[in-house]
């Protein structure tokens, strides 16, 4: 069977020659009817109509976002507002880049219509500071819409008005967790709330409703309203809806970023048919499917389950689908999009203390669970690639990693433990092996330098 | 501490579209290191100040923020992705490129404070690994020969000019048609 096409919406025009990301080039691509229709509108039909689509979030969690507007406080008469998660931080995703870069209207756009439909007082953009281009460029897009009254005060003559404010972080992944996210907004620490009572859509930024929604999600919305909720449904497979944008990095010849209807294909054809394969001579050893907080797979592992149909499946690495659930069903999760491949070049030690080495430093500090339990991680595998480990060291890595998962106030301590707990369950045999092996050989500058890869 | 009026003017702006003045934290913090590089202890003060809030509440952010600094890095400033899918393609061994060419070890700054190097998680450009930031610019597949040359462009201010490098910024569309704001404005450093 052939492998399916891609299917471009939201990156529809992202890399067609001669689009640019301005204001006149967008609406010569009907730019903006969406938000014209939606004003038009009632804001109840437009929540109806994304509940309906069945779509759910593309930030990492999945959760339908139609359900997640419904859950707005709308009794206690407070402001709600809408934040775009911009902060596209979890390793091996870059899809978000490319709307903001290249398509930047297509975001207010969704935006606007979803501020409209949650009829939010005001929606902010919590974009990461290493876009320094991509904020200037949303800083541009929405003074451009103002001007052309698509944004702020009394939207196309509606009487709906809602400002959009560009916000820059810092460099910290944890600001990627909504509520972490919302502390960083409120000019504090990102120390993530617990929840409850903080569910954002009750008590958000300011402690008034909000919803936080990534921008591919955010993008979505527009096109729902463009195909109505019945055709958006029809792509994909039921309870998987829509396209998404994967992205490929690792070890394939062609890595980037694809956008399928979804459950259109598998993981091996997306590594071998879509990606170009793996580089000459070299075997599938890894994959992470859904960014680097996801449990790796095994390419020789077989997963076998039953489906919530009833139906049994028995996959190997290459058969899962890439939609949200076969990921699940295979033990781990498509997250945020992020494929990473590895092959067998390569020291699944060394990759395991490179992931570790990331959440140790990005442990926000507030559980200590977390807080010691990555550094402790990061420590062991770090110790085990210098030449200084034991045999016993897979076992204490593994106890420390399962005293971190749900016991933290955030979801960061899953992310955190599932890397280690993934690795060591299925390459225990090169964990043990590493232990037996010598240090690595010092250099005329001293010490040998720790080189994760 | 003096800022200069353009930045002023910028922090003016800044603070009066949030609906809670410390929410302009990071932004302001932002613009200031814009302008001086760094944060230093009498900036925590001033925006401590302007935004009503004690200092206290401005350095918990200041320290805990990778991006926010303490003391400047160098004229031109150099980050190397460091995480797993850069990691794949060969980043350590870029990040060694550079250190060695530039003569600066990463985290640090270059004795006549032209250059610093930074390796640093996750750039969100995994694709095209290793990527690598020069100032605000993005570079992506630094690697090998490739890393080499790059690194002596940039040793001779060259990088700008030189026709095999293009970031992924000026990768862009240029936008066709006048627009109504100027691209320049808001944020970043210069």
């Amino acid at each position: 069977m052939a492998v399916a096409k891609e299917k471009r919406i939201i990156l529809k025009y992202a890399d067609a020659r001669g689009y640019s990301n301005d204001l006149p080039c967008y609406l010569e691509h009907g730019g903006y009817d969406m938000l014209k229709k939606a004003v038009k509108s009632k804001p109840e039909d437009i929540c109806e109509e994304v509940l309906k689509s069945g779509v759910r979030g593309r930030g990492g969690a999945g959760f339908p976002t139609g359900m997640k507007w419904k859950f707005l406080d709308r009794k206690s008469g407070k402001p709600i507002y809408l934040i775009c998660n911009a902060d596209e931080s979890e390793p091996g995703t870059f899809k978000d880049r490319q709307i903001i870069y290249k398509d930047p209207h297509q975001l207010i756009e969704g935006m606007m219509i979803s501020a409209y439909a949650i009829q939010a007082k005001q929606a902010f953009i919590y974009i990461r500071a290493e876009f320094f281009e991509g904020a200037r460029i949303l800083d541009r897009a929405i003074a451009e819409a103002k001007a052309k009254n698509l944004c702020g005060d009394n939207i196309l003559g509606s009487g709906y008005s809602c400002e959009i404010v560009v916000h820059r972080g810092a460099g910290a992944y944890i600001c990627g967790e909504e509520t972490g996210l919302i502390e960083s907004l409120e000019g504090k620490r990102p120390n993530p709330r617990i929840k409850p009572p903080y569910f954002p859509a009750v008590l958000g930024v300011y402690q008034c409703p909000t919803i936080v929604n990534n921008v591919e999600t955010l993008c979505n919305v527009k096109h729902i309203l463009e195909m109505g909720s019945d055709a958006f449904g029809q792509l994909g497979i039921p309870n998987n809806t829509g396209t998404r944008i994967w992205c490929v990095s690792g070890q394939v010849q062609k890595p980037g970023y694809f956008e399928f209807e979804c459950g259109a294909l598998t993981l091996g054809e997306m590594i071998y048919d879509v990606c170009g394969g793996l580089n000459p001579g070299r075997s599938l050893k890894a994959v992470i499917p859904g960014g680097s907080s996801a449990k790796v797979l095994r390419a020789d592992e077989r997963f076998t389950g039953t489906h919530k149909d009833g139906t049994d499946f028995d996959w190997g690495i290459t058969d899962i689908p890439l939609d949200f659930d076969g990921p699940i069903a295979a033990g781990s999760m498509s997250g945020s999009g992020g494929i990473i491949v590895m092959d067998d070049s390569v020291d699944i030690v060394e990759a395991l203390a490179n992931i570790n080495a990331f959440y140790a430093h990005e442990s926000c500090g507030q559980c200590t669970p977390c807080r010691e339990g990555s550094l402790w991680m990061r420590k062991i595998t770090t110790r085990m690639c210098s030449g200084g480990a034991r045999e016993e060291d897979s076992d204490l890595l593994v106890s420390v990693a399962d005293q971190i998962e749900g016991r933290t106030i955030c979801a960061f301590g899953e992310a955190a433990a599932w890397p280690t707990q993934s690795f060591v369950a299925k390459f225990k045999d090169e964990f043990i092996a590493k232990a037996n092996q010598p240090a690595p050989d010092d250099d005329a500058e001293g010490p040998a330098r720790l080189q994760l890869i | 501490m003096e800022l200069s009026t353009d930045t002023l003017t910028k922090i003016d702006e800044v603070v009066a579209r949030y609906p809670e003045k410390q929410s302009a934290t990071l932004m302001v913090i932002h613009l200031i290191q814009d302008e001086k590089g760094c944060i230093s202890d009498g900036a925590v003060e001033w925006i401590a100040e302007r935004l009503e809030v004690e200092p206290v509440n401005i350095y918990e952010v200041v320290t805990f923020y990778p991006m926010i600094r303490r003391e400047p890095w160098g004229k031109t400033h150099v980050r190397v992705c460091r995480t797993l899918p850069c990691a794949l393609r060969g980043s350590y061994k870029t990040c060694r490129t550079l250190e060695e060419k530039l003569g600066v070890k990463e985290g640090h700054v270059s004795e006549d404070g032209d250059f610093s190097i930074e390796f640093m998680e996750c750039l969100a450009d995994c694709g095209k690994g290793p990527v690598v930031i020069v100032d605000e610019k993005t570079y992506e597949d630094v690697q090998g020969e490739a890393a080499e040359k790059f690194a002596e462009l940039l040793k001779n201010h060259t990088l700008d000019k030189d026709r095999n490098f293009t970031s992924y910024e000026d990768g862009l569309a240029k936008p066709r048609k006048k627009t109504v704001a100027s691209s320049k404005k808001g944020t970043g450093k210069k």
